[in-house]
C-alpha cells in the first residue's frame, strides 16, 4: 500500500461522526470506513455522545429545533483534529448550513464556524488529505457510482469518489445517464411528495441498472436507502429473489478491495 | 384580491396533478426529452466553466447593485421615460394594472390588442380582463398563440408550449385556425401562425409587450425575443403598452450586455437573440414610423414584499431566463400546468408565494428535494434551496404578529411541529437517543411493514440489529 501524505497536513487523530443514519441503518458502513481509516495508522474518536447533524428538521423548515440539535454536536469535538464524516449530506450541513444557522449566537457562530472548517467528507479526507491510493485486491468487476447532491454541489466532493475508484484496476466504473440528476431522496420531500420522488427514484434506478453494473457505491447512505429501497421493492414487484442492483457505501467497497 | 384569485389556490390539487403527469409515460419521455435538449443547447454556450462563473458574479452583482438602489431608480426612471415622452403608470395588483390597461385601450376605443410575449401580463391574467369587456387579445409570440388556442396557461416561462407534440399543434391549428389541412411539418406550421398573425399586426389598435430591462439612466426599454413578433408588436399598432415588475430595473446601460448575454445563453442557449429591442419614446414629428403613444406600467404584486427582507430579495435578482425549470428534476418529471401558478419551477416555487400569498401556495416550497440544481445553473446566483428552506420556515411556523409574509403560518400545524419539537429533544439528548436508538434496533422486527408513502415505491426502512455503537463497543 502506498501511502501519499500530504506534506505537514497527515493528522494522527480524527473525529468521526456517523450520521444517525449510518448508526442506525448501515452500522457496517461505518465500521467500514472507520477500519479503513485505522489501517492506515490514524486513530479514530468516536464521540459517545453524538446523535444527528440537525438536517432533517433544518430542510424541512424548523431551523429553531434544528438549531438545539445542532449545539449539542458542536460540543462533542474539542480537539483540533479534522472531522470525518462519511455522508455529503451531513458533512455539507456540519460545514456550510451551521455558522448560518447559529448567526445570531455570535459564541456558538464561533464554534460553528470554527467546526465548519475541520469537517471532512470521507472520500475528500481519503484523496485531498490522506492522499490514499488504494491497491485493488479484488477480481474484475463493473460498478456505479452515484453522487449525493449535498455531495455534489454544496461539498464540491463529486469527483473524489470517483478518483478512489478510478485507482482500482480492475474496477469499471460505469458511466450512468443523468449522472447528476437528484435520486429524489431530498429527506421529508420523499414522503410529502411521494409521486415525484417516487418517479424520481424509478428513473434513478433505471439509469442504474442500465448500465448492467453489478452493483451501485455510493457515499451517501440517504441515497442508498432511497435507491437499494426502490430496487428492492421493484424485485419483489417482479418476483426475483436476488437483488437486481446491490448496493453499499463506499467505504465498504473500498475496504474490501484492498483487505490484505 | 379579486374574485379569481381568491379562488386560485395552486397548492389545492398540486399533488394530484403532479400524480397525474408522473404517471403518463408518454409526457414524463416528452418533457425528460425537451428539458435534455435545453440542457444540451445551454452548456455549449458555456464552454467555459471559469468563464461562466466570472459572468455569473457579474450578473449577481450588477443585479444586486440595482435591487440595492431600487426605489430611487424607479424615481430617476420615472423621470426619464417621461422626458422620453413615455407615460409610466403605477399599478400595486393585478387588478389595477389591467385597469389602467383597460382605460389606455378604452380611450382609443380598441377591439384589437396583439401581444408580445410577456409573463407579467399572463400574472395578471390580462387576457380574461380584455375578454370581459370585449376586446381581443391575441398572442404573437408563436408558442403563446399556440397556448391560447388551445385555451390553456403557459408551461413554462421562454417555452410556453414545450408540453406541445408537434402533432398536437397540427390537430389544433387543423381545428381551431380556418381553411388549414392537417400538416405536422413544423416549418409549414409555423408559415401558418405567421400568416394569421401577420395581418392581426396590421389592425391591432395596441401593442402590448414585457420589458427585459428597464434602463434608468436613458429611460430604454429593453425587449429581447427571437421571432420579430416583440418589434411588431411594438412598432406596427399605435399604441404601445409595456408592463412589467418594478424589479426589472437597472441604472446603467452597461449593466445591460451581461445580463443580456446571461439570460439568452441561460435561456435559449443562444450566444445572443434573434431581435434585441431598446424603447426609448413614442414617434418623434419627423419620424415616418412607430407607435405615437408608448406607455409603461410598473407592476408591484407582493414584489415590495419579498423586497422588505434582505433573503427574500434575493428573489427578485431573478432574470426569467428559465434555467432552473430546465434544470429542475421536479419540473422535468411534473411540467408547468402541475404547479398551478403562472411562474412554475424553481423560480415559480419562490415567487409566487409573494404574489399570492402563503395560504394559497404553502405546499409549493415542499416539492423540492433541494437538489441544488437550480442554484447551480441561475446565471445570477439566486439560492434558491435556501429561500425553499426560508419558505418552508414561514409556511409551517405558527402564526404571529408583524409576519415578513401574507400568509405566514398558513401551513402551521400543531402535531406537525410538536413531532419536530419531540424529535429535537430526542435527539439533543444522548440519554435520550441512546435508549430510543437501542430500543430502535433491540425491537426492530417490530418495525411496520407499511411505512406510509415511504414504502410505496421502496421496501420498508428497518434498523440494523446492532448500531454502529454497539459494534463499536463490542470490537473494543
Amino acid at each position: 500500500m502506498q501511502i501519499q501524505g500530504k506534506a505537514g497536513q497527515r493528522p494522527t487523530d480524527v473525529y468521526f461522526f456517523a450520521t444517525c443514519v449510518i448508526d442506525q441503518f448501515f452500522p457496517g458502513a461505518g465500521m467500514d470506513a472507520i477500519t479503513l481509516l485505522e489501517r492506515e495508522g490514524i486513530r479514530v474518536h468516536f464521540p459517545q455522545e453524538q446523535t444527528c447533524c440537525g438536517q432533517p428538521a433544518f430542510t424541512s423548515g424548523f431551523p429553531d429545533e434544528a438549531r438545539k440539535v445542532a449545539a449539542h454536536q458542536l460540543t462533542l469535538f474539542p480537539e483540533n483534529w479534522p472531522v470525518v464524516v462519511p455522508s455529503g449530506s451531513c458533512g455539507g450541513m456540519m460545514k456550510h448550513h451551521y455558522p448560518t444557522l447559529f448567526a445570531a449566537d455570535p459564541a456558538r457562530k464561533a464554534q460553528a464556524e470554527a467546526l465548519s472548517s475541520r469537517i471532512y467528507e470521507f472520500t475528500d479526507f481519503l484523496v485531498n488529505v490522506l492522499g490514499w491510493q488504494p491497491e485493488d485486491k479484488g477480481s474484475n468487476c463493473t460498478v456505479v457510482l452515484h453522487t449525493s447532491c449535498s455531495a455534489r454541489r454544496e461539498m464540491g466532493v463529486h469527483l473524489t469518489g470517483r478518483q478512489l475508484l478510478g485507482g482500482l484496476n480492475k474496477v469499471t466504473v460505469a458511466q450512468q445517464d443523468h449522472e447528476s440528476e437528484c435520486c429524489g431522496f431530498g429527506g421529508t420531500f420523499s414522503i410529502k411528495q411521494p409521486e415525484i420522488s417516487g418517479a424520481m427514484v424509478e428513473d434513478k434506478v433505471k439509469s442504474l441498472k442500465a448500465t448492467g453494473a453489478e452493483r451501485v457505491v455510493s457515499a451517501d447512505c440517504g441515497c442508498l436507502m432511497n435507491i437499494l429501497g426502490h430496487a428492492a421493492w421493484k424485485d419483489e414487484q417482479e418476483g426475483r429473489k436476488t437483488p437486481s442492483l446491490p448496493g453499499e457505501h463506499i467505504a465498504s467497497f473500498l475496504l474490501r478491495r484492498t483487505a490484505k | 384580491m379579486s374574485e379569481h384569485a381568491l379562488n386560485f389556490m395552486p397548492s389545492e390539487g398540486f399533488r394530484a396533478r403532479a400524480k397525474d403527469v408522473v404517471e403518463n409515460p408518454f409526457l414524463r419521455q416528452s418533457f425528460r426529452g425537451a428539458m435534455d435538449f435545453l440542457i444540451n443547447k445551454r452548456i455549449t454556450q458555456f464552454p467555459s466553466a471559469e468563464e461562466l462563473e466570472t459572468l455569473r458574479t457579474l450578473g449577481e452583482q450588477i443585479r444586486q447593485y440595482n435591487l440595492g438602489k431600487l426605489p430611487a431608480l424607479l424615481v430617476q426612471l420615472e423621470e426619464n421615460l417621461t422626458r422620453n415622452g413615455i407615460k409610466v403608470h403605477w399599478a400595486e395588483t393585478p387588478d389595477e394594472a389591467n385597469a389602467i390597461i383597460l382605460g389606455i385601450c378604452q380611450k382609443h376605443s380598441a377591439k384589437l390588442m396583439v401581444k408580445g410575449k410577456s409573463m407579467v401580463s399572463e400574472e395578471i391574467e390580462l387576457n380574461h380582463a380584455c375578454e370581459a369587456v370585449g376586446i381581443e387579445a391575441m398572442e404573437s409570440d408563436m408558442g403563446e398563440y399556440i397556448v391560447q388556442l388551445a385555451g390553456e396557461k403557459p408551461s413554462h416561462i421562454i417555452m410556453p408550449a414545450i408540453h406541445k407534440t408537434k402533432e398536437e399543434i397540427a390537430k389544433l391549428f387543423h381545428e381551431k385556425v380556418e381553411g388549414v389541412d392537417y400538416t405536422d411539418n413544423v416549418d409549414e406550421l409555423i408559415q401558418i401562425g405567421r400568416k394569421v398573425l401577420r395581418e392581426k399586426f396590421l389592425v391591432a389598435d395596441i401593442g402590448l409587450s414585457g420589458v427585459n430591462f428597464a434602463v434608468a439612466e436613458s429611460g430604454t426599454l429593453c425587449l429581447v425575443e427571437n421571432e420579430g413578433n416583440g418589434r411588431l408588436s411594438t412598432t406596427a399598432p399605435p399604441v404601445h403598452i409595456a408592463i412589467t415588475g418594478i424589479e426589472k430595473i437597472v441604472e446603467k446601460l452597461d449593466h445591460v450586455p451581461p445580463l443580456l448575454s446571461l439570460l439568452t445563453r441561460s435561456a435559449t442557449g443562444q450566444n445572443i437573440s434573434t431581435y434585441f429591442n431598446m424603447i426609448s419614446g413614442p414617434r418623434k414629428a419627423d419620424e415616418k414610423d412607430g407607435p405615437t403613444e408608448v406607455h409603461l406600467v410598473l407592476l408591484d404584486n407582493g414584489r415590495t414584499q419579498a423586497y422588505a427582507d434582505e433573503q427574500l430579495r434575493k428573489t427578485l435578482q431573478c432574470i426569467r431566463c428559465g434555467a432552473c425549470m430546465n434544470h429542475c428534476p421536479v419540473y422535468t418529471r411534473i411540467g408547468g400546468h402541475a404547479y398551478g401558478t403562472t411562474y412554475p419551477g424553481p423560480i415559480g416555487k419562490i415567487i409566487s408565494p409573494h404574489m399570492l400569498g402563503l395560504e394559497a401556495t404553502k405546499t409549493m416550497a415542499t416539492a423540492s428535494s433541494l437538489c441544488g440544481a437550480c442554484g447551480e445553473v441561475c446565471p445570477v446566483r439566486i439560492p434558491i434551496p435556501d429561500l425553499l428552506m426560508r419558505l418552508r420556515e414561514e409556511s409551517f411556523s405558527e402564526p404571529h404578529a408583524n409576519p415578513t409574509m401574507r400568509g405566514q403560518g398558513a401551513g402551521y400545524s400543531r402535531l406537525i411541529t410538536m413531532i419536530w419539537q419531540a424529535w429535537a429533544t430526542v435527539y439533543r439528548s444522548p440519554t435520550l437517543y441512546r435508549t430510543y436508538s437501542w430500543l430502535a434496533s433491540r425491537f426492530n422486527w417490530l418495525t411496520p411493514a407499511n411505512q406510509g408513502p415511504w414504502t410505496s415505491v421502496r421496501t420498508p426502512l428497518k434498523p440494523a440489529p446492532k448500531r454502529l455503537r454497539d459494534l463499536l463497543k463490542d470490537k473494543s
